[in-house]
């Protein structure tokens, strides 16, 4: 997806570029000149925190991260509100998921953000989907099987060997688009990629006992954490991806547990727990809260702590009696 | 890899002409011919099914790669990101209708009640031209207003949209058709074409993204429903991590308060300044302040006196309409799946200066007329797909300067909305106004209401 050549136009200096803007701001309202950062570092724009986290793991004091949701909010309903604007408008390089699961949000703030860098197709824009094998590729693309992405299942940040993939397309990413800084990305990158693989190690060797389990979904978001850890996903709580649970859905995931019993049923942060608890009650399975993204947990603090958090959370209710 | 099951259809196609030219020249041979025939299609067959298992043997490489190490759980596998990623996804089918635009479909139809018959449905004090748009609309089951869009990049600079309006009256309409740039950069925008002007913040938002089936009396009143012209915008964001957004427009001023005329000049200036801004992670607004000019040349107008007889009247000249606009929003940690609220309100003053002549010969007499208006609505999702929506709002016709068809009669109005909406993609709406634009007893107005949405997935702008 990356370009192979860097264009021209991307190789002016910040220098001039903060010059440019600052003769556009006297032009227009003088008044804001005060309200004008004089910025050095790249300014990155990450749509969820797993990439915020991510690129300030690779990018350190080189970037300036803002994160455009929180851990506890819904990614597929974001709303382009006014901050978000202003901040994708000053952004050298957006970072999202891709795979549509902004697509009712990030297409509108791009257009309206006035910012050319980070359109679609440009090298300030980064869908960190593209990078990684998708599951549930639909075959059949149809809303009436709910709200099904085209590109397969979009929730790939739940699977630390796809972080591993998309930390490398973006350190080389952060690079391309910060060429003076091109070997300390290189060096940053080196760095985590070892860290992380330790920690990929650990984290096989204490989910061990996992695999196999079997588990309910309140949504179809945790697949790749599934196909990681081999996990048995028996049943989903909401009847089509993207519909509330409805009472008689949630009755007949009841009644399959009684022939395919499940160890524990996992909801996201952001995630109602209504209809988890729900089964918790009436079927005796532990509801696992599990932080999804970064900040969705106590524990959740960082990337490492993601998935320490996810684990033990796991642990915990998988190695019950 | 591509070439080859294509090389060899062309083999196997080219094969039998040759056999038959040679069967031509010995026409014995027949059996000869069949040989050849065989063994032509025998190795087109089997180039295909080389071509299918390299194929096959890459799509294994691409899926082991991931799998590979949740094979082996308990021991650190280095290999697993060794392996190259997959190659980035290609959507793109290819073939002739591979560019095709996002074509978006909005369905829309319903019923209406009404207790005052909507034909004679005035807004008291207010001049609109003859054949507007205003009340209701038509009494009983009917098609509202289906629209069609269609947008895609034109070329890595500009981008274009349609938005096409069909009619229940079988009529059809260009609501919107604009070419827009995106790499202008700088936070700037240029639009060309027509569109939905971005003054207030009612106005750019197309119908079926409005939070009550009618927009209010006053943009009924002073922008005849909503305004859209042919023209230019530019927009410019200023990189402040405060939301600030200006746009001006340039426009033909075809629809009121303007009215087409064939002019060199623009018709439609407008300016606009908004800023918004997020309040912790629940809260986020936004704020503007809009100024619209438009001329009118001969505009007829129906204008309703304080007898409530009609008589139509021809203005000429300009138009002010400032618009003060807010938007709060709320939704706990900023999620609005289950509970969300919103308020918003507006402001509209509009002064007209010029004149005004009839038909029947005398002089047109100087006019001059502040009038003013403002609604206030708020929408509280109180739990997943249900949403409840109250909204009020008045009109304040002021007193023309000719002491004529003065009235202090003020046009209000009261809503109450219910809508149902079992996905993003479908709204089902109840909605009862008491509607007191004219006087005499309220009308009483009831919508049932669907709005659905077929096609590419719609952006919910702020």
């Amino acid at each position: 997806m990356a370009p192979t050549a860097i264009d021209e136009s991307f190789t002016y200096t910040e220098h001039t570029m903060i010059h440019r803007n600052t003769a556009l701001a006297m032009l227009a309202t003088p008044l804001l000149l005060w309200a004008l950062p004089a910025q050095a570092a790249l300014r990155v724009f990450a749509c969820e925190p797993e990439w915020g986290a991510l690129a300030q793991e690779l990018g350190g004091n080189l970037v300036e991260v803002a994160v455009a949701t929180s851990a506890l909010q819904d990614p597929h309903q974001i709303q382009a509100k006014p901050s978000l604007i202003a901040r994708a408008r000053n952004a050298d390089l957006v970072v999202c998921t891709g795979a549509e699961l902004e697509i009712g949000w990030l297409p509108l703030l791009l257009q309206q953000s006035g910012n050319a860098k980070v359109q679609a197709g440009q090298i300030g824009n980064f869908a960190a989907a593209d990078v990684v094998r998708k599951l549930d590729v639909p075959g059949q693309l149809d809303r009436s099987q709910g709200d099904v992405h085209a590109a397969g299942n979009p929730h790939i940040q739940t699977d630390p060997r796809n972080i591993a993939l998309v930390a490398t397309a973006l350190g080389a990413r952060l690079a391309q688009v910060d060429p003076a800084h091109a070997s300390q990305y290189a060096q940053r990158l080196s760095d985590f990629s070892q860290r992380w693989q330790q920690a990929i190690g650990r984290w096989n060797a204490q989910a061990a006992p996992l695999r196999g389990t079997a588990v309910v979904s309140q949504h179809k978001a945790f697949v790749y954490l599934y196909d990681w850890l081999g996990l048995k996903e028996v049943a989903v709580l909401e009847p089509k991806p993207g519909v509330e649970p409805t009472a008689s859905h949630l009755q007949g995931v009841l009644a399959s547990l009684k022939s395919t019993p499940a160890r524990m049923s996992l909801h996201a942060a952001y995630q109602d727990p209504k209809p988890s608890q729900w089964l918790s009650q009436n079927a005796g399975v532990p509801t696992v809260k599990i932080a999804f993204t970064v900040g969705g947990t106590e524990g959740a603090k960082d990337l490492f702590g993601l998935f320490d958090d996810t684990i033990t959370r796991l642990l915990a209710a998988g190695t019950r009696p | 890899m591509h070439k080859l099951p294509s090389a060899s259809l062309a083999l196997a196609l080219l094969a039998p002409l040759g056999a038959w030219a040679q069967a031509a020249a010995e026409p014995t041979s027949e059996i000869q011919l069949l040989r050849q025939e065989i063994s032509s299609m025998r190795a087109a067959y089997e180039a295909r099914l080389q071509a299918m298992e390299q194929r096959l043997l890459l799509a294994e490489k691409a899926a082991a790669a991931p799998t590979a190490a949740s094979a082996v759980a308990a021991a650190p596998t280095p290999a697993q990101t060794a392996s190259p990623p997959p190659a980035a996804t290609t959507t793109a089918g290819g073939g002739a209708n591979a560019f095709n635009p996002a074509i978006s479909l909005i369905l829309s139809g319903g019923y209406i009640r009404s207790s005052r018959d909507p034909a004679t449905y005035a807004i008291s004090g207010f001049a609109l031209p003859t054949g507007a748009e205003a009340g209701p609309g038509t009494r009983g089951l009917s098609l509202a207003e289906s629209e069609l869009g269609l947008s895609a990049s034109i070329d890595p600079w500009l981008r274009g949209v349609a938005n096409i309006a069909m009619h229940p009256d079988n009529s059809v309409s260009v609501e919107e058709a604009f070419v827009e740039t995106t790499a202008l950069g700088h936070g700037l925008s240029l639009k060309a074409g027509r569109y939905l002007s971005g003054v207030g913040y009612l106005n750019a938002q197309h119908t079926h993204n409005w939070d009550f089936a009618d927009s209010p009396l006053a943009y009924q009143a002073m922008l005849g429903t909503q305004y859209g012209d042919d023209g230019l915008q530019l927009r410019w964001l200023a990189p402040t991590d405060q939301y600030l957004e200006l746009g001006a427009e340039l426009g033909r001023g075809r629809s009121f308060p303007g009215s087409d005329a064939a002019r060199n000049g623009a018709g439609m200036r407008a300016l606009s300044a908004h800023t918004g801004g997020d309040l912790g992670d629940s809260h986020s607004w936004r704020a503007g302040l809009s100024l619209l000019s438009a001329k009118a040349a001969e505009q007829e107008l129906s204008l309703p006196d304080a007898t409530g007889s009609v008589s139509t009247q021809r203005f000429s000249g300009n138009t002010r309409v400032w618009l003060l606009d807010g938007v709060w929003k709320w939704a706990p940690n900023g999620n609005a799946t289950r509970t969300s609220f919103k308020l918003q309100g507006e402001y509209l003053r509009s002064t007209r200066d010029g004149s005004l002549g009839d038909d029947s010969g005398s002089a047109a007499r100087a006019y001059r007329l502040a009038q003013s208006g403002w609604y206030l609505q708020g929408v509280y999702q109180f739990m997943p797909q249900w949403r409840l929506g109250l909204r009020t709002e008045r009109l304040q016709p002021g007193t023309p300067d000719d002491g004529l068809s003065a009235s202090d009669y003020q046009p209000r109005k009261h809503s109450l909305m219910l809508d149902f909406n079992p996905s993003e993609f479908s709204r089902i709406r109840l909605q009862w106004a008491q509607d007191r634009a004219r006087p005499g007893p309220a009308d009483r107005q009831l919508w049932l209401q669907y709005q659905m949405s077929l096609g590419a997935h719609g952006a919910h702008s702020y």
